[in-house]
């Protein structure tokens, strides 16, 4: 007998759109709350929403979720319009909103059926994927617990078992490590890899950059209800390429920002001061300078290139200011 | 068509949830059953009226209170804990949503109502249940609906502002309503105010259940009660959907 070997020799992946938005707009009454913004999300991907506290971020997620109705612009989502077909997109989607909590009455099992219900799952395969989800979760010991006992990281964990029981094709993540423990936020940050690796589209929206650094493929930045940048990380952080970010700490700690010469944006973060600059060896010599005449002794200082913060902080910061 | 039946379906997942959570609880099951009986024995106090009288007030008041007492406060409270945004996230409309809470509501009216019809037995009424049984169930309904429309405005998220409102409503409703003075005795003004009530229809159709005779004709008493729950149904609904949006911001 012969046996066939079927060696994989390379994967391609056809760029499907899976979310389209164009012009997308939100007013609330007069407030513009997200203007006019555009962009696609590919089949695969881990797509992140970055961007400060009323960005926008919710807004946007609400309009591509249903809750919202935009007030202008168009969503497709599968190649569907949205507004026309919502209920039969929501079948596909998986959603994890901002602070929704589960049903602190019900236990997390009573919490799964329920939404395995609302998808209309026959109730053994809801028992099964459930059982499933609680294990992956950490939460099966606790399955016939009321979820008023759960921490917030416990809490955390199911919404995103409810989210996944009906093995959605497209997740929506609002904030989806925020305020959570370490262990938590770490075992969320894996299972949204290993569910992205399935062939999951993710898009989540967050304002921790390292989540975004570590999880997304590419990133929009969004401030004031508009878009300032949509790339990878890597290539976000070219942006800020030809600036170096000065870590500098003396003691005692006094600085005078006006002595610091070619500086972009100088921070100061407790004990330590943060100096953005085009020229570094002309701003080092001005702070060894200011250092020796105000007779303050330099305990550190450290060169980098910008991190993803960085590039968000000289895209978002002086605009927030 | 299919997609109307997939959200009926839904509904009944919405219906299992209120019961878990707002219904089936007792203090509120206590306070279904105990109610009724506080209204009834205010009204009977210092009054000599026949068993049939008595026995209308009875399950008139406890029809309407027990199916519209935690209705109204089922959306606000979602609201305030955060869990109205995953609800409607999911697959199904604001209105399964609310077809769902209605139907809790019905579904508590009818154990409540049953049990206290059994009074029925102790008081020696002889009732005509082709009449009492259809009658109790549409007033269900109706009073069910009338939750929705309760619900939806203000769009709080302080499930007490909705109960002082829905109180202020119920207590006229129950004062205008010939229960503890009937419609004839009424006059023209107060009987033109009745009939905005659909507490007064109920009343009406179950007197004709005990062999009273009733002031409206029976057909327009069922026909009263089927438009009102059409109204307050579908009026709800539309006004939950246009202010849905000032729920989350």
């Amino acid at each position: 007998m012969f046996e066939r070997k079927i060696k994989i020799v390379g994967v391609h992946t056809i760029s499907v759109k899976v979310i389209e938005a164009e012009n997308l707009t939100k007013y609330y009454g007069d407030f513009l709350a997200v203007d006019h913004i555009s962009f696609s999300v590919k089949k695969g991907e881990i797509f992140g929403f970055l961007g400060p506290n009323g960005a926008g971020k919710t807004t946007t997620i609400r309009m591509l979720t249903g809750i919202l109705k935009p007030s202008e612009g168009k969503i497709r989502m599968f190649g569907m319009e949205a507004e026309k077909n919502m209920l039969v997109l929501k079948e596909r989607m998986g959603i994890v909103p901002e602070m929704a909590n589960p049903y602190i009455d019900l236990t997390a099992m009573q919490n799964l059926m329920l939404i395995g219900r609302l998808y209309e799952m026959p109730k053994g395969k809801i028992r099964e994927r459930g059982e499933e989800l609680l294990h992956l979760f950490g939460l099966y010991e606790k399955r016939d617990k009321k979820v008023r006992s759960f921490s917030k990281g416990l809490k955390q964990r199911l919404s995103l078992a409810m989210a996944l029981l009906p093995d959605p094709e497209l997740l929506f993540l609002d904030e989806p490590t925020s305020g959570l423990d370490v262990m938590s936020a770490r075992l969320i940050k894996r299972i949204i890899r290993e569910e992205n690796k399935k062939g999951k589209t993710i898009f989540m929206s967050t304002h921790n950059m390292n989540d975004a650094n570590e999880l997304c493929n590419r990133i929009a930045i969004i401030n004031h209800g508009k878009i300032v940048a949509i790339d990878t990380p890597e290539k976000l952080k070219k942006i800020g390429e030809e600036h170096t970010v000065i870590e500098l700490s003396l003691d005692p700690f006094k600085f005078d920002k006006n002595v610091t010469r070619n500086v972009d944006r100088i921070d100061v973060l407790g004990d330590k001061i943060k100096i953005y600059t085009k020229d570094v060896d002309d701003a080092i010599k001005s702070i060894v300078e200011y250092a020796k005449k105000e007779n303050l002794r330099i305990i550190s200082l450290t060169t980098e290139k910008p991190s993803l913060e960085d590039v968000f902080v000289y895209l978002v910061g002086d605009r927030n200011e | 068509m299919s997609s109307l039946i997939h959200q009926v379906k839904r509904s009944f997942a919405i219906v299992k949830k209120d019961m878990l959570i707002f219904y089936l609880k007792g203090p509120v099951v206590i306070m279904g059953l105990l109610f009724p009986f506080f209204m009834f024995g205010a009204f009977l106090i210092g009054r000599n009226l026949s068993h049939a009288y008595l026995f209308v007030a009875l399950i008139s008041m406890t029809a309407f209170f027990t199916s519209t007492a935690v209705g109204p406060t089922i959306i606000p409270w979602e609201a305030r804990s955060k869990t109205f945004e995953r609800l409607i996230s999911s697959p199904i409309s604001i209105t399964t949503v609310l077809f769902g809470d209605m139907q809790a509501s019905f579904y508590f009216g009818v154990i409540i109502t049953s049990l206290i019809s059994l009074v029925a037995i102790f008081l020696n009424i002889s009732l005509n249940f082709l009449i009492f049984i259809p009658a109790v169930l549409l007033s269900l309904v109706t009073f069910s609906a009338m939750t929705i429309l309760m619900s939806s405005y203000p769009p709080t998220d302080v499930p007490a502002d909705v109960m002082m409102l829905t109180s202020l409503v119920k207590f006229t409703l129950l004062f205008i309503s010939g229960i503890f003075i009937p419609l004839e005795n009424l006059p023209w003004y107060a009987r033109t105010i009745s009939a905005i009530s659909p507490l007064t229809y109920l009343v009406d159709a179950l007197r004709y259940s005990t062999n009273i005779q009733g002031y409206f004709p029976l057909w327009v008493d069922f026909l009263a009660l089927l438009i009102f729950s059409l109204i307050f149904f579908f009026a709800g609904v539309a006004i939950h959907k246009k202010v849905l949006e000032r729920r989350f911001t």
